[in-house]
């Protein structure tokens, strides 16, 4: 398969890593990667901010680029969440028929990367080797607007050596939510000391999840507290390979 | 001075509200105590039902449907239930409403009444205007009643004193109660209420209470509760008057076999409720003599009349969404500023008051999306929230004060930079030069300047790889 990989804004300018890993494992899988190099991002953050106006063109610019794709790779599930439930609302709200019908033919090809390989590729064993103790978030919108599940555990728990540890509330938001961190900083660091306090009791090297954005925020009290906690994205542990 | 407050007119914005909540090491306790107990009851009653799905659908077309034709089932209820010698009053608004419900009871003769818990009674203020009237309200809801003996707020939809535990209880009944032997055991709390209480309920000739539902084809008020208290308040008083958001009204008494299933389920992890009461008329020798019903919209019209928000009022007040939320299991309902608190309370209020408060409501939450997952009538509170962010925003637009905005200085300039490859590209190169002088020796920023320094308040952020993977990936190419 050829699969265009949405990298996401964030992922791109902050964590490259995840994208090199969702590359290397899509490619050990026999599949052809491509980098449509126009891309930015999808809007998610202006339109959950409320700042709708300035969402519209990022959408219109994401389906122009991606439009022809085969499959579309996204390792970001909240991006995902935002393409799949708010583009048809910013078509209807601009009254673009346009966008609507090229949303309905181009939605049923845009993939959170672990949907891609349990849905798509119908596969939970991608040969991964990853020694170590992990427990998994589950990102909130993941769980509730991709109705993931437990297809993230699926694929983790076929990975060789590793030490897959269940976090209590896992399902608990770590307090995040974009702009929610910055206007409501106060609740949302009470959120994530929480999240953190479960984390730290499961005794894991690493925290993962499908989403950076959240783990961002968890690693970045992690580290705050010199806990020896890190984190990586699912991607990661899904590519990783014991040395031949 | 403390920032707590329900008049959404007065109320801090949320965030401040909650950083001072925050501190009170026994709310967070209590709150988180609280809802825990109620969602794992909740969790154990809906695993029962294999329907469960269904009858959140069914619920939800039971809301809409009701919503659709609001009027026609207005009128139906009105004529239905006057026609058995029951009363409507109209109210547009709180004021209308506190006005209606004193002359009523001035026309009884009453200079006290009985309560059973209602939102909307709190949404006017009504013991406040009735006491400057000369009219004293007594709480015999045993949330409310701990509420009105502590002069506190209620801070949740069900349990309105959620925030306190038994113990805080215990002190507040022994002081107000004159029970200084009084112990913190549940049923001797209990026992103590009943006793205070049983003297008003044999007393008092009028009662005041609000309406789950109104039935449209048989004049029903429908009231639910499970504590036996409000079945006295319903059936003792010669006059009972109910205050009703003019969304209650559902069209068919056949509808309530979907409702009180989810319903209980949902607020308090209970199968059936344990007292349902259903008021059709006034039937001699047998409750209330004087029957009334006030239909109040303050701004219910509004909502309905969007579109894009109108799923608000669909909402049966159960609860539920205030007991999954992360944001309230921090602060509890007092944060938000007003009476109706958590996830719908961030929709409702600020709707409620068009806009013109509450405005940091639809921003206190992570649009986790917990609460829509529960809401027993599938209300996409996420999705209002979003919603109702674009109208804060854009009501700003276009004024002097956004272009001194940080936010919004920010989001504008982002957005341009995001619709141009090169610009973005400039951009993560010029971050990366930008952001040199606050890098610390371990690779990491430990603070930030202006609103990114609200995040390195309590958390770290990696300095940018060396590399972005756009730049990876053409190197890659290259090789």
């Amino acid at each position: 398969m050829r699969i265009s990989l949405f990298i996401t804004c964030y992922n791109d300018t902050l964590f490259p890593a995840t994208g090199k890993a969702v590359v290397s494992l899509l490619e050990r899988l026999g599949h052809e990667v491509v980098f449509p190099l126009e891309q930015t991002c999808c809007g998610q953050m202006h339109f959950n901010t409320g700042y709708r106006r300035e969402a519209y063109p990022l959408a219109k610019r994401f389906i122009s680029i991606f439009k022809d794709a085969e499959l579309v790779c996204i390792p970001s599930s909240s991006c995902v969440a935002m393409i799949r439930d708010y583009y048809r609302v910013l078509a209807d709200e601009n009254s673009d028929h346009t966008m609507t019908s090229d949303l309905d033919t181009l939605l049923p090809r845009i993939f959170e990367f672990t949907e891609l390989l349990t849905d798509h590729f119908r596969l939970e064993d991608v040969g991964a080797y990853f020694p170590h103790r992990v427990t998994y978030h589950a990102s909130c919108h993941g769980l509730r607007s991709l109705h993931l599940g437990d297809k993230p555990l699926r694929l983790l728990k076929n990975v060789r050596g590793i030490d897959l540890i269940e976090l209590q509330d896992a399902d608990r938001c770590c307090g995040f939510g974009g702009t929610f961190a910055l206007k409501n900083a106060e609740v949302s660091t009470a959120m994530l000391g929480d999240k953190v306090r479960s984390i730290l009791s499961t005794r894991a090297e690493v925290c993962t999840a499908c989403d950076n954005s959240c783990l961002m925020h968890i690693q970045g009290m992690l580290h705050r507290q010199y806990a020896g906690v890190r984190t990586a994205h699912i991607a990661e542990i899904l590519a990783a390979e014991a040395d031949r | 001075m403390s920032l707590i407050t329900i008049d959404p007119r007065k109320a801090a914005p949320f965030p401040e509200a909650a950083a001072e909540i925050l501190h009170d090491t026994q709310l967070r306790k209590n709150v988180a105590h609280a809802t825990d107990v109620i969602q794992r009851k909740r969790a154990i009653v809906v695993a029962e039902k294999d329907d469960w799905q269904a009858l959140r659908d069914a619920g939800a077309a039971i809301r809409r449907e009701a919503l659709q034709h609001l009027d026609t089932y207005l009128e139906q209820f009105e004529q239905q239930f006057t026609r058995a010698g029951g009363h409507v009053h109209w109210a547009l608004d709180a004021e209308e409403a506190q006005r209606i419900v004193l002359a009523l009871l001035r026309e009884a003769q009453a200079t006290e009444i009985i309560k059973i818990k209602s939102m909307t009674s709190a949404e006017i203020d009504l013991n406040r205007s009735l006491a400057a009237n000369g009219i004293r309200a007594y709480e015999t809801d045993l949330a409310e009643l701990i509420l009105q003996l502590g002069a506190e707020l209620p801070s949740h939809l069900i349990a309105p004193a959620l925030h306190k535990n038994r113990q805080q209880v215990r002190e507040l009944f022994a002081r107000e109660m004159h029970l200084p032997n009084l112990t913190d055991d549940p049923p001797a709390l209990a026992e103590a209420a009943r006793l205070y209480l049983r003297e008003k309920f044999l007393k008092v000739k009028t009662g005041v209470c609000g309406a789950n539902f109104l039935v449209a084809d048989t004049g029903s008020v429908c009231i639910v509760e499970s504590e036996g208290n409000g079945r006295m308040c319903l059936t003792l008083p010669d006059t009972l008057i109910a205050i009703a958001g003019i969304e209650k009204v559902i069209p068919r008494f056949s509808d309530l076999e979907v409702l009180f299933q989810s319903l209980p389920r949902s607020a308090t992890g209970e199968r059936m409720n344990p007292y349902t009461s259903l008021w059709s008329g006034v039937t001699p020798g047998d409750g209330p003599r004087n029957l009334h019903v006030v239909l109040l919209d303050n701004g219910r019209s509004e909502i309905l009349a969007d579109a894009k928000s109108r799923q608000t009022l669909q909402c049966i007040r159960c609860g539920a969404c205030q007991n999954t939320c992360p944001v309230y299991r921090q602060t509890g309902g007092h944060a938000y500023g007003a009476v109706y608190g958590g996830p719908i309370g961030a929709i409702l209020t600020p709707q409620l008051f068009h806009l013109d408060y509450a405005q940091s409501l639809p921003y206190a939450s992570s649009l986790c999306g917990a609460c829509y997952e529960v809401c027993p009538v599938k209300i996409n509170i996420p999705e209002v929230l979003v919603y109702l962010r674009s109208k804060v925003v854009d009501r700003q637009r276009g004024k002097l004060a956004s272009v001194f905005n940080q936010e919004r200085v920010g989001m504008k300039m982002m957005a341009r930079i995001f619709l141009s490859r090169e610009r973005f590209e400039t951009a993560q190169s010029i971050a990366r030069v930008l952001e040199k002088p606050l890098v610390g020796r371990d690779g990491w920023i430990h603070w930030l300047p202006g609103l990114a320094g609200r995040w390195t308040a309590a958390r770290d952020m990696e300095a940018l790889p060396a590399q972005t993977f756009r730049e990876w990936w053409q190197g890659r190419g290259k090789q």
